[in-house]
């Protein structure tokens, strides 16, 4: 705006002694940029807010450690299959998640609350449905951030092992679709793991609490299903086994990867789910999956207002 | 030492409204799974050892611990609302006193009083080990109350810090290095069920009179040390 227009229509008509100025504020007539980069943006910042980056020297602390130490085993096993010359890697691609569960699940404890919880905590909610965003597009792209983040941290030291793996001169075929079938099945615990986290740390805006909930529900629930499967082991009850790993996230992932994408069971003895009971494995993960974006949905109808 | 209104506020924060169907949630699981193994494999006094060590004492207890003890204080210190009970004109280490008796008797009531139910249900107190282990979680609540309190007001994510303990420390570590065992609170409580318990139901990795001596100390270290913290609290908010 410039001064002459203004000084110019205040001269055009003569002031009365109460009239309304016209001080030549204007309206916005840029380009917008609509609902679908509101929601990239959302998406991109809440990625990049999983590890830190664009956050306080501080918060950066915490995930990047986490994902130093998702990725140590990795390359220590790539080291040693390199050195000693093996035949193949000493652990499956499908395995490696589910034996570093305790770093995935502290990463999404520290991450969610810090995704959702604050937004809740300081009522900017509501402005970001002020901008053009729909409910749908708030959850998909927290949803979407924080699976991505999951993946990225689950799938960076299957891709060092692959690559390791290829270094070592290891079958090329068959590491290829270990690798493959790694990263479906990181995919999927992401996926999982991601809508449980969201949909419990959503539920408080206390970040504190918010964290012991998301680990109390992964430890809980695995230490429970782990304990009971544990003693059917012994007592020799071995066909409740696979029934029971339906009761928690990461025995949900062993039992569908232990049925479809062969990798060998880590429940007790060994007693992984056979073809039929993986489908039943693979309804209750996509029906996890689906109720904890349901379950999204129905929170931000509320405290979106 | 002990002001009322403190430890009113503090139990109204720890179990105001939803909180305490949280904390609620992990000793009804505990009794349920206690009742289900029962009717699945009768009195097995193994058994009885596994789920109240492997379950109870090892996951719930830490678990009941960090959302108590960092509760107790972490949130009013995250959100700034400490300063008005500091403003008032109550000693600062009888804040933290307070508040440690309200998160030690909440863990208690909520990890120990489950375990000795849940001890009954499996094996009916056979070999005294449903005694044992619920005196085992008595005293790990009550070191992991003073620990996680003095996280609480040293670090803002105390939350994390103290399930980083609890479960990579004592659950990873423990198992792997035979050293860390002897600074796991776990331990300490387990030399303890280890006496009260028949002869070899129960094993411990430290001996009696260090766990204890280390149990006490730490409990009385960490709530002195919490109490100098609170003195110097500066109350930023960052994040």
């Amino acid at each position: 705006m410039s001064p002459e227009t203004r000084s110019g229509t205040k001269a055009a008509a003569a002031p009365a002694a109460d009239v309304i100025h016209n001080i030549g504020y204007r309206n916005y007539d840029g380009p917008r940029l609509g609902r679908a980069y509101a929601r990239r943006s959302l998406f991109s910042q809440s990625l990049r807010g999983a590890y830190g980056l664009g956050r306080s020297a501080k918060s950066k602390v915490l995930p990047m450690i986490l994902l130093a130490v998702m990725c140590a085993p990795a390359v220590i096993l790539v080291a040693v299959t390199i050195t000693t010359q093996q035949e193949k890697l000493p652990v499956q691609y499908t395995r490696y998640a589910v034996l570093l569960q305790g770093v995935i699940g502290l990463f999404l404890a520290a991450q969610a609350p810090q995704s959702v919880s604050r937004d809740l905590r300081y009522k900017s909610v509501p402005l970001y449905f002020s901008r053009p965003i729909e409910r749908v597009d708030y959850v998909v792209a927290k949803f979407a951030a924080m699976a991505s983040a999951l993946f990225m941290l689950t799938g960076v030291p299957l891709v060092i092992l692959y690559i390791g793996a290829l270094l070592a001169k290891l079958d090329f075929v068959d590491q290829t679709k270990g690798f493959a079938q790694g990263i479906v099945s990181v995919a999927l615990l992401s996926l999982l793991f991601a809508g449980i986290g969201l949909v419990v740390a959503a539920l408080t805006p206390r970040r504190g609490f918010g964290v012991a909930a998301v680990i109390a529900v992964l430890t809980i629930s695995y230490g429970a299903v782990s304990t009971i499967q544990g003693i059917a082991d012994t007592q020799g009850s071995t066909d409740v086994i696979p029934w029971l790993g339906l009761f928690s996230p990461i025995t949900v992932i062993d039992g569908v990867q232990t049925a479809f994408l062969s990798a060998s069971s880590s429940f007790p003895g060994g007693y992984g789910p056979s073809a039929g009971q993986g489908v039943v494995y693979v309804i209750v993960l996509l029906g996890l999956i689906a109720g904890a974006y349901g379950l999204l949905m129905r929170r931000y109808r509320k405290v979106g207002l | 030492m002990y002001n009322h209104t403190v430890a009113r506020l503090t139990y109204r924060a720890l179990l105001g409204r939803r909180r305490a169907l949280i904390l609620c949630a992990l000793p009804v699981l505990l009794l349920v799974i206690a009742a289900a193994i029962r009717a699945m494999t009768g009195a097995d006094d193994q058994t009885a050892a596994d789920v109240l060590g492997g379950f109870a004492l090892a996951t719930m207890v830490p678990l009941i611990g960090v959302i108590a003890g960092t509760g107790a204080i972490g949130p009013e210190i995250d959100d700034g609302s400490v300063v008005y009970l500091l403003a008032k004109p109550v000693k600062r280490p009888t804040i933290i006193f307070t508040k440690l008796l309200v998160a030690i008797g909440v863990s208690v009531a909520f990890s120990a009083v489950p375990t000795l139910i849940a001890g009954f249900l499996l094996n009916g107190n056979s070999q005294q080990i449903a005694v044992a282990y619920a005196v085992a979680a008595a005293v790990a609540s009550i070191a992991y109350s003073a620990i996680f309190l003095l996280l609480g007001t040293v670090t803002r994510h105390a939350v994390v810090v103290g399930l980083v303990y609890a479960l990579v420390w004592e659950a990873l570590f423990g198992s792997i290095v035979d050293g860390a065992r002897t600074l796991s609170v776990q331990q300490w409580a387990l030399a303890l069920a280890q006496k009260i318990g028949a002869d070899g139901a129960i094993s411990s990795a430290v001996g009696l009179p260090l766990a204890l001596v280390l149990l006490i100390g730490v409990t009385v270290v960490a709530t002195w040390y919490a109490g100098q913290k609170l003195r110097s609290l500066t109350v930023a908010g960052d994040d």
